[in-house]
């Protein structure tokens, strides 16, 4: 039933397409990209033409080809850094939340404290002192300041659940409590879950684009985030190559909106207050 | 009152944590990256300060790790935040004190209108739910929520700036118009037009999404429908009954806005060369200015913390629930 409405829901169907074509290209890139993305024997500067679709760069790579691998590093941290701060905020939320008592009163408190902390901020921090450059300092970072809401928003929904006959029911029938909370709590809140991974890969999706824009990502990497780095640096616009700064911005934007789509539809579904009259 | 107590020790305790994440941070990396730092500064600066550096970054000190960490507090309880290397011998207090207002100007400005902008078409748009009206707001509000607010800055910048003209490219002020009165105001605005009308887009889109779901759930209870059946006019029940209480939830959101104002926008006061914080940490970052840096996080933590626990006394004027939860 939630399954179904899910299929039929058409920002929930576009959303996922948009995704899918992203992966596509991710999982493909060494078949599509006409060259490789870090090859600089191209006339540097070229307009769109026959051999270079998008035209080169100031450096002479293909942008095109740029564009179609930098989806990969763009998806990976999208996703992996969603699945870490989901694994937190479960964590923090879920079973901070059920299982009450000081460990609650810990697990809160640092959530109220990361929720306060300048994210942005902190980030551009962080980055700025960490010496080796790369994504998975990013991930780290984007992780570390971007679990609080979540956890918040999942803890009081525990609490919420843990009140229900049903729970009261399988406590008294003997079951432990890691059980309650995998076969009972969590499933309950799998749409909740859903939507807050949705919503964590759009943010980590727009910080890492931020956080690379500014260059404290590795610089040499081919992502989208490097690419409107080397843009900006380079003047792109001013140079008339508005491809190369307009493009992946562009690919950003679509996988974010996306993710956007995705987690609006997810929550239109399992909240029933949310559907069309 | 636990409530209240609560909100003061998340008060303290998240000051203290900021605080010491300025300790920390430089310590904790591999090659303590402070080290380069100084070695750039060699030379150009006094040995009297680049002493002070020393110790306040433990580099080459032969204090204990919680020597450092009680002078550290000493000099921030006192309000010594050091010399800014960029900009010696302008102390770093000086710096952030000269940036803030105009950080606070145009985003502070920018976000209030974007709030009121976009709760205004969230309730339009809920209100109409399912119409053609909220088949195209919806998308066009996710796309502007989902978009990197920095490109779309540099597209304004270029489009406003560089093609059309209509607009100066970046800074605060041109150092012509220096003019003061009212050419000087003219000036003030003209560069802040751009920039601020970035913020407010992308921002919008936003509080249009939170306010559209708070209303869209507010207009499926009973009181709602209860209103509409004795037969009020339609105004009074858009606005009076349902808008009225889906704001609750976006004004914390509000506040919490508010306490971002200080240092939110940082990449669209970087992409318009806006003089404001978020361009002074920008600069202090490129330029390894650890002090700088220090200092300006600290500030936006603390002023985020401030507005925070503002916000959340003003909820227990707003919220009746908060109180009596209190109590119980």
């Amino acid at each position: 039933m939630t399954l179904r409405a899910f299929l039929t829901n058409r920002r929930a169907m576009a959303g996922a397409g948009i995704l899918v074509f992203f992966a596509l290209l991710a999982g493909l890139a060494p078949l599509i990209a006409p060259y490789s993305p870090t090859n600089i024997n191209f006339p540097p500067m070229l307009g769109p033409s026959a051999a270079h679709l998008l035209g080169t760069t100031a450096n002479g790579q293909d942008v095109l080809s740029q564009l179609i691998w930098g989806s990969r590093d763009t998806l990976i941290v999208g996703l992996v850094t969603a699945t870490l701060i989901s694994g937190i905020q479960l964590i923090v939320g879920i079973f901070g939340g059920y299982v009450g008592g000081w460990i609650d009163e810990v697990l809160s408190m640092l959530t109220n404290i990361f929720l306060v902390m300048p994210g942005l901020p902190l980030m551009i921090i962080v980055a700025a002192y960490v010496t080796v450059k790369g994504t998975v300092p990013i991930i780290f970072v984007i992780t570390v300041t971007g679990w609080a809401w979540g956890a918040r928003v999942l803890r009081s929904q525990t609490l919420t659940l843990r009140s229900q006959a049903f729970v009261e029911a399988a406590q008294l029938s003997g079951e432990s409590r890691w059980r309650i909370v995998l076969t009972h709590i969590v499933p309950n809140m799998a749409g909740i879950l859903v939507a807050n991974f949705f919503g964590a890969a759009l943010y980590a999706v727009l910080s890492e684009a931020g956080l690379e824009f500014l260059g404290l990502g590795n610089v040499n990497t081919v992502t989208w985030g490097t690419m409107l780095y080397w843009a900006e640096n380079d003047e792109a616009l001013l140079m008339g190559l508005w491809q190369w700064m307009v493009l992946p911005g562009v690919c950003i934007a679509l996988l974010g909106t996306a993710f956007g789509l995705l987690n609006f539809a997810v929550d239109e579904v399992v909240n029933p207050r949310l559907r069309r009259t | 009152m636990r409530y209240l107590t609560r909100r003061v020790l998340v008060l303290l305790l998240t000051g203290w944590a900021a605080l010491t994440i300025n300790f920390v941070l430089p310590r904790l990396m591999p090659g303590n990256p402070a080290e380069v730092m100084l070695a750039r500064f060699q030379g150009r600066l006094s040995p009297r300060a680049l002493a002070a550096l020393t110790v306040e970054f433990g580099v080459h000190t032969h204090q204990s790790l919680l020597a450092q960490y009680v002078a550290y507090w000493g000099h921030m309880l006192t309000g010594n935040f050091g010399l800014s290397l960029t900009y010696y011998p302008a102390s770093v207090a000086q710096m952030v004190a000269q940036a803030f207002p105009w950080t606070l100007g145009l985003v502070g400005i920018s976000t209030l209108i974007a709030f009121i902008l976009g709760t205004g078409i969230g309730i339009a748009a809920a209100w109409r739910h399912g119409s053609r009206l909220d088949g195209v707001l919806l998308p066009v509000s996710l796309l502007l929520n989902s978009m990197p607010y920095f490109w779309f800055a540099l597209l304004m910048l270029y489009l406003f700036g560089f093609v059309l003209g209509w607009f100066p490219v970046g800074g605060g002020l041109n150092l012509a118009h220096q003019a003061g009165g009212w050419a000087g105001l003219g000036a003030i605005i003209s560069h802040a037009i751009l920039p601020a009308a970035t913020i407010t887009i992308t921002a919008a889109g936003g509080w249009v999404l939170t306010m559209r779901n708070n209303m869209v759930a507010i207009l499926g209870e009973d009181f709602v429908k209860f209103a509409r059946a004795k037969g009020l006019p339609d105004r009074v029940v858009e606005f009076r009954y349902a808008a009225r209480n889906a704001i609750l939830p976006n004004f914390t959101g509000f506040a919490m806005a508010i306490g971002f104002v200080v240092g939110g926008a940082l990449l669209t006061e970087i992409v318009f060369s806006y003089p404001g914080l978020g361009y002074l940490l920008y600069e202090a970052v490129l330029n390894l200015d650890y002090p700088l840096m220090q200092a300006i996080f600290l500030f936006i933590s603390l002023a985020v913390l401030v507005a925070n626990f503002l916000a959340d006394l003003a909820y227990i004027l707003l919220d009746p629930r908060v109180r009596a939860v209190g109590r119980s």
